[in-house]
């Protein structure tokens, strides 16, 4: 599909990284977090960061929703710093817990940032019941967070973060806590939602198998410092995925490069 | 559950004196009433055992039970001596423990029936309280029945009416609301200014160190003798409690999702509002309560060091002075029922604006 990449390349970048680097001071010695990153995001690109614990996929991350700042290089949102964008309510971000207010019920819940926008109230219920039913919780508006399965509060999370309607997505390890088949269910439920959104998505995963079956691409990091090993283009795939097609040569290809990729970053400390 | 033997210690009771009649000791045939109550609790005692629903015991349980507590008042009613009369206490023994028996019987209940398990034991302390001080002829001065109490309650009932309007609703409720008011107030200012909170934490331990016999004279002196003292006595008392709490509960919000409150770019107050103080309301209302019992303490110390004529200190110190134990021991009632209701009035709120948190929540 060479003219969709035409057009894509044609359009501004989403997300513009260039030599980021981002250096902790501890008591002993610096952390160096993340070191000369250089990444584009395009509009409607689903984007995987993967690598293992303590490389900086989360940080990175953080770094392009302005709750962290960078040590040195540019970084921007929607061509502007990432605390304009921030302002603007740009992203809608999904933590690695769902961090759902207990005294608020499902639907108060998601219509939370609504509220802190300033949408009136019809608005706020109409958008809320619309997100709920995407993510398929139509129905339990007046429960309680406490009341769901950790499955379902993450559906929930996901549709506060969509409410808003960002054009950005950023998630961070949303299903990492969820046993497989529920994560399985709710990828299938991602991919869907990506492809009726059209929105941008970046994903926070250790996972292969998930990495591969939701992205455009995928950036394979290492720690120590964090740095991008790989980035790995998944065009060969269909857009329309179905579970099954984690059988495919193409899926096995990819899942292998992958891997190799992470195994490639493991060597330096072994 | 086969049932306790200890109550068959009633079997015993005709060998020993029932009462005494000026030093003669008397015994159970010769005393027709004493005989009779005898005969209720052992019949009950054997009857109960031979009801087979567990539920239907516990009613000829309290007769039996009833008739053990009944017989003492009603000898010293006939003018009989009771303090060397054995046969009679073990009398009273063996009822006690039957109606341990049938209080065992009663936590079995489903709800609401089991909460008259608390309901009897509080009414057999009193009943026992009652025996006893007058059985063995107690000087009121130590301890009154609570009979002589209950009469304080008809004969300085005006008094201590006003007594209650003056510390309780006067004093405690004012210098409660300053107080706590306060200590929120503050709190939230050292949260946003932390040289504050660094300041005003060591000062705050100082100032909760010095006991309220130190302060009380001293507000006396400041404020005068009427309830402002008082209320300045509370405030100081109640100021810190409620400023840590407060602390403590604003720095509860977990960073995730202070995190997510910063992702919608949402300011200050906002998130204080939408998040802070709603994660705070746990530790907000430990303060409440804690400051609930301290307010009413420190109102009836304070009113020890000078007060108009009225109040529930003063009440207390003053019929002391007068070996007028009785109005004393009301006096603590009505403080001892004034606190627990307090107490629980915050609790329920408590649970009416929390019913999210873990500790309370019903699927």
């Amino acid at each position: 599909m060479p003219g969709q990449d035409d057009a894509r390349e044609a359009s501004p970048p989403i997300v513009d990284i260039r030599h980021l680097t981002l250096t902790y001071q501890t008591a002993d010695k610096p952390v160096y977090a993340l070191s000369d990153i250089n990444l584009t995001i395009h509009k409607g690109d689903f984007i995987s960061l993967i690598g293992p614990s303590g490389c900086g996929k989360t940080t990175l991350m953080r770094v392009i929703a302005d709750l962290e700042q960078p040590t040195s290089g540019d970084v921007t949102v929607n061509g502007m710093t990432p605390e304009a964008a921030r302002l603007q309510r740009a992203y809608g971000y999904v933590f690695q817990a769902p961090a759902l207010y207990p005294w608020r019920s499902v639907e108060r819940n998601v219509t939370l940032p609504l509220e802190i926008m300033g949408l009136p109230k019809e608005e706020r219920l109409a958008r809320a019941r619309r997100q709920l039913e995407l993510v398929g919780l139509a129905g339990f508006e007046k429960k309680f967070p406490w009341q769901l399965s950790g499955g379902m509060q993450q559906r929930v999370s996901i549709a506060r973060a969509l409410g808003f309607e960002p054009q950005l997505l950023l998630m961070d390890e949303p299903f990492g806590a969820l046993d497989e088949i529920t994560r399985d269910h709710l990828n299938l439920q991602l991919t869907r939602l990506w492809l009726q959104t059209r929105k941008t998505c970046i994903f926070v995963t250790h996972s292969i198998a998930e990495a591969v079956f939701l992205s455009t691409r995928i950036i394979v990091m290492s720690p120590r410092p964090g740095r991008i090993l790989d980035i790995i283009d998944c065009s060969d795939l269909p857009r329309e995925r179905s579970i099954d097609i984690r059988e495919s040569p193409e899926f096995q290809r990819i899942a292998h490069r992958v891997r190799e990729g992470l195994m490639q970053g493991h060597s330096y400390d072994d | 559950m086969k049932t306790s033997p200890w109550p068959l210690i009633l079997l015993a009771v005709p060998v020993f004196p029932i009462a005494a009649d000026q030093g003669q000791a008397l015994y159970l045939w010769q005393v027709p009433i004493a005989a009779l109550c005898f005969l209720v609790s052992l019949a009950a005692l054997a009857g109960q055992g031979m009801i087979r629903a567990r539920e239907w015991r516990i009613p000829v349980q309290l007769i039996g039970v009833a008739a053990g507590y009944a017989l003492p008042l009603l000898l010293l009613g006939q003018g009989y001596q009771l303090s060397s009369a054995a046969g009679l206490w073990l009398h009273v023994a063996a009822a006690t423990l039957l109606l341990w028996v049938a209080l065992g019987l009663v936590a079995e209940l489903p709800r609401p029936q089991n909460m008259l398990g608390p309901a009897l034991f509080g009414l057999a302390l009193l009943m026992l309280w009652e025996v006893l001080t007058r059985g063995f002829e107690v000087p009121r001065v130590l301890l009154p029945p609570p009979s002589g109490i209950l009469g304080a309650f008809f004969s300085h009932g005006a008094e201590l009416w006003y007594d209650f309007h003056q510390t309780v609703v006067r004093s405690v409720l004012r210098g409660y609301v300053i107080g706590c008011a306060a200590g929120f107030a503050v709190a939230i200012l050292a949260d946003r200014i932390p040289f504050l909170a660094r300041g005003l934490l060591p000062l705050g331990n100082l100032a909760s160190a010095v006991p309220v016999i130190g302060i009380a004279p001293i507000m006396v002196m400041w404020f005068g003798f009427d309830w402002q003292s008082k209320a300045a006595v509370i405030v100081v008392m109640t100021f810190f409690p409620m400023m840590i709490n407060t602390l403590a509960g604003l720095k509860s919000a977990e960073k995730m999702q202070l995190d997510l409150m910063r992702s919608y770019a949402a300011g200050y107050w906002r998130t204080l509002f939408l998040l802070r103080l709603p994660t705070a309301l746990p530790f907000l209302f430990n303060g409440l309560k804690i400051n609930s019992t301290l307010a009413l303490i420190g109102a009836i110390v304070a009113e020890f060091f000078g007060t108009p004529v009225v109040g529930m200190g003063f009440r207390i110190s003053t019929e002391v002075a007068r070996m007028n134990l009785d109005v004393v021991w009301a006096t603590i009632a009505v403080a001892a029922v004034t606190g627990s209701a307090f107490y629980g009035l915050i609790a329920l709120a408590e649970r009416h604006a929390t019913a999210w948190h873990p500790s309370f929540r019903k699927r």
